[in-house]
């Protein structure tokens, strides 16, 4: 053991810190590359934020239209981004994603099968034409598992349970993490040539979320302390289809299928309310009447249904259907597959919602409509990564999945996550994999280093000042959903950063109960610093992007700024303060010019 | 009518010993017991260990013994309960306690690394794979398993035996082992394996695995007794032995 012997201490070439698809992936990659690797995950193997994913994985695979190709897909993830997106990662991923869907099936993935026995694909918003892979609604544990199944089987090192808190520094490059064992709270260090980021967003700084105690932000915080960059920090995905009654069940995700697959939304007085949002921007692409949405699903010479309409427009819509009294009593709208689609075909393709609503609901909807309402679902922000080589702009960190930003502009479309954890998680392992190889020198870090990151993660036990975690944990949910939520303006945002700034001023008070060993007090006292650290990184962007785009809505500027299109809000944090500031996007070439402006 | 107030009692200690301490909580409509649990983390026990990760039934992490019954914390609503008595929170048995309710499943993780890879037969010349959607069905109830390991704590060969875990897989491996050998591209061969070394004979099919799999896996009648049927073809079938030496074809 290095440090003294102070602290449990591993040496590797590459550790990958979180274990969804992303993380996994990049495991899988680093570990074939012959580099000696790490898998490092606050959660038990397979439990990550991945298994939850529902409707499907994006890949021209042209399985159910031949017409479809990656041109196609390109097109329409640029355009579901609002044009934001980094060009070069659009491409990349629209090129990769069907090998990588392939590549699964050749470790043991049983997708849901056409006729004529190939990979079946199906409808999502957004997306020209149907397209993503799937296994029912449950396509992330197929997808998780199967990683997970084949990450085991080659042997790859993996520490469960174990949450990374800061990133190791060697003068200006990353050489390893430091955290603690959830299950002991010892301390373990991991000394390491290469850092993959694969920590996922932070939505768990508000209080309607599909996300899990896992989402805190961890990684966008620890890439920030370390010196990289990040982008477009506002830009957060309020899916449209959350569940919303009872108060217990409130946000837990509606999958987009149940729209890809027929079902539509509906507001108190039974109208498809969708046809009154359709934006100029998607007009010429979209249906006017519910004849023509209809037969879309079937002919795809028809246009698309604005029930899937990109998220952000949908989740907008909802938020105004409801503010204008024509939400369902519990402040939702419907959701209605009931009187759309047989009970059979419902219970065939949406066997998980089927269970969701039925266990946790006491609705049948095969029978009934669902209750549903915008719930915080991802960041399409987060750490700025080369867009070939996911490295960050700190020697030795790079970032992929959720905690990366640049292929989904300023919204992400559904289905097009789990191919960009498969497409840059690979990535991401190769080519942190080709750095640690071409490392020359020692690691060293200092074991002063160490000993006072210890004292800040056991700062919590030390403080008599009486603040509990749970309780701020709690307020900074309300301030989020209500101040940063999905329409903003500057006055709530500004008042958003003083509630932050006195959040951290109590964070210094807090005192956990118990001692180190499994105390999710503890823990949680520990993910406030992460979340506070997201949650005014997210709400400085925000207040700096003067315009309304994709996921970032502001009533005080309601439209779109095409100067502001040309530029990424980057943050960073220098000598203890953030600062964010817009620098010019990649120019995108022309031949991908073209392709935006063709109509297909 | 609904109580206005919970009464929990849940275990509390570690591998030392503990004891069950009761709480109350104030009740809310459609809660689940980790809402409960939850409630009491944020205002009584900020130090309770609880597993939890999607609190809807899809990662598994949540598992514990409600009311002596092996169930995901997440899907079991308060209102199916009889709240007017005290609801017993307990953690799985079957494994080692570390804290509260959160056990020590490693045992299921070193099992799985004991499994043979899954390893396909060649692709079609245009680089994929062709399969029926009805030769694949049977595969894909298994890999609904969300490994929560309900069905490993309630299975009495490892419940009342901690050392069969030696040589016993338990009901998740098995649903394990027949989506490997049911798969339609798998050409690798488990059987010896199970027979020799996952204990696949201690099972005597009760179905208290079935019983409690949240989703609906009929794990015994779909999994372990055709793995059963299997190895038996192989190893005490003589027709079937005498066949395949005439022929040199597998079953």
């Amino acid at each position: 053991m290095a440090n003294g012997d102070k602290y449990e201490s591993h040496e590797y070439d590459v550790i990958v810190i979180g274990a969804g698809g992303a993380g996994l992936r990049a495991a899988i990659e680093a570990s074939a590359q012959g580099v000696k690797t790490a898998l490092i995950c606050k959660s038990l193997l397979g439990k990550a934020h991945t298994v939850m994913a529902e409707g499907g994985i994006a890949a021209a695979m042209g399985n159910v239209y031949p017409e479809d190709n990656w041109k196609v897909h390109f097109r329409d993830t640029m355009r579901g981004g609002k044009l934001l997106n980094n060009w070069r990662m659009a491409q990349i991923h629209a090129q990769e994603a069907p090998a990588r869907v392939l590549e699964l099936e050749e470790w043991g993935a049983l997708f849901d099968r056409t006729r004529d026995g190939r990979i079946l694909q199906r409808d999502f918003g957004g997306h020209r034409y149907a397209r993503l892979a799937h296994v029912g609604d449950r396509t992330g544990l197929e997808m998780i598992r199967t990683l997970q199944q084949h990450a085991v089987h080659k042997g790859i090192d993996v520490y469960m349970e174990c949450t990374m808190a800061r990133l190791l520094k060697d003068g200006d490059k990353v050489c390893g993490a430091f955290g603690y064992w959830r299950e002991s709270g010892r301390f373990v260090a991991f000394n390491s040539k290469a850092v993959v980021l694969a920590t996922g967003g932070g939505g768990k700084a508000w209080k309607i979320t599909s996300n899990s105690w896992e989402y805190t932000g961890d990684g966008i915080a620890m890439a920030m302390e370390a010196g990289a960059d990040l982008i477009d920090m506002e830009m957060v995905q309020f899916h449209p289809t959350g569940m919303v009654w009872p108060p217990s069940v409130r946000g837990i995700l509606v999958t987009e299928g149940v729209r890809g697959d027929g079902g539509t939304l509906k507001n108190s007085q039974g109208k498809r309310f969708m046809f009154n949002y359709i934006p100029e921007f998607f007009k010429a692409e979209t249906a006017e009447t519910e004849k023509e949405a209809d037969a879309w699903y079937e002919d795809k010479k028809n246009r698309r249904t604005p029930d899937l309409l990109p998220r952000d427009e949908v989740a907008r819509a909802i938020n105004a259907e409801v503010k204008a009294g024509r939400g369902t009593l519990h402040g939702g709208v419907f959701l209605d597959i009931a009187s759309r689609r047989s009970a059979e075909y419902i219970q065939k393709r949406l066997p998980s919602m089927y269970h969701q609503f039925k266990e946790l609901a006491g609705v049948d909807i095969t029978k009934k409509p669902m209750e549903v309402g915008p719930t915080c679902h991802y960041f399409m922000g987060g750490v700025r990564v080369d867009a070939d080589t996911t490295a960050t702009t700190v020697p030795g960190l790079f970032a992929a999945g959720e905690v990366a930003a640049g292929l989904h502009g300023a919204n992400r479309l559904g289905g097009n996550s789990l191919s960009d954890l498969l497409v840059f998680g690979r990535r991401a392992g190769l080519y942190a994999a080709e750095y640690a190889k071409k490392f020359s020198g020692r690691i060293a870090v200092s074991t002063d280093q160490l000993g006072g990151i210890a004292q800040e993660l056991l700062a919590p036990f030390n403080s008599k000042g009486g603040e509990n975690p749970y309780a701020i944990h709690m307020e900074l949910q309300d301030c989020m959903q209500n101040l940063v939520g999905i329409i903003r303006t500057e006055s709530e945002l500004k008042k958003a950063l003083g509630e932050i700034g006195r959040f951290r001023e109590r964070l210094s008070r807090i005192s956990v109960e118990g001692n180190r060993q499994y105390n999710p007090g503890w823990h949680l006292a520990l993910d406030l610093r992460t979340m506070l650290a997201v949650a005014e990184v997210c709400t400085l962007s925000a207040l700096e992007r003067k315009e309304s785009r994709g996921g970032h809505t502001r009533e005080d500027y309601p439209s779109t700024d095409p100067n502001l299109g040309k530029v990424n809000l980057v943050t960073r944090k220098i000598n203890g303060a953030l600062k964010v500031s817009p620098e010019p996007r990649p120019e995108m070439p022309d031949e991908l010019k073209k392709l935006l402006e063709e109509q297909m | 009518m609904a109580a206005q107030e919970f009464t929990m009692r849940v275990w509390r200690g570690d591998a030392a010993g503990g004891a069950f301490k009761d709480y109350r909580v104030p009740a809310g409509e459609g809660m689940v017991v980790l809402d409960v649990i939850h409630a009491i983390q944020a205002t009584h026990a900020g130090d309770l260990a609880v597993r939890w990760n999607c609190k809807a039934g899809k990662c598994g992490s949540c598992s514990a013994e409600i009311n002596g019954k092996p169930r995901l914390m997440c899907m079991t609503r308060m209102s199916s309960l009889n709240t007017s008595e005290p609801i017993t929170v307990a953690p799985m048995k079957t494994f080692p306690l570390i804290r509260d309710l959160v056990t020590d499943v490693s045992f299921n993780f070193e099992m799985a690394k004991r499994v043979p890879a899954f390893k396909p037969k060649p692709k079609e010349a245009d680089g994929t794979y062709r399969m029926q959607q009805e030769d694949i069905d049977r595969v894909q109830e298994f890999h609904k398993c969300i490994e929560c390991f309900l069905c490993q704590d309630v299975c009495h060969v490892i419940r009342d035996h901690a050392e069969n875990k030696q040589h016993f897989a338990g009901p998740r491996l098995f649903v394990r082992y027949a989506a490997l050998e049911m798969h339609p591209l798998d050409t690798n061969d488990r059987r010896e394996l199970l027979k020799e070394k996952m204990g696949l004979g201690f099972c005597n099919i009760t179905k208290c695995c079935t019983e409690v799999c949240p989703e609906h896996i009929k794990i015994t009648d779909n999994a372990i007794i055709p793995l059963k049927e299997r190895v038996v073809d192989e190893f005490y079938d003589p027709l079937a032995r005498l066949w395949r030496k005439l022929t040199g074809k597998g079953s």
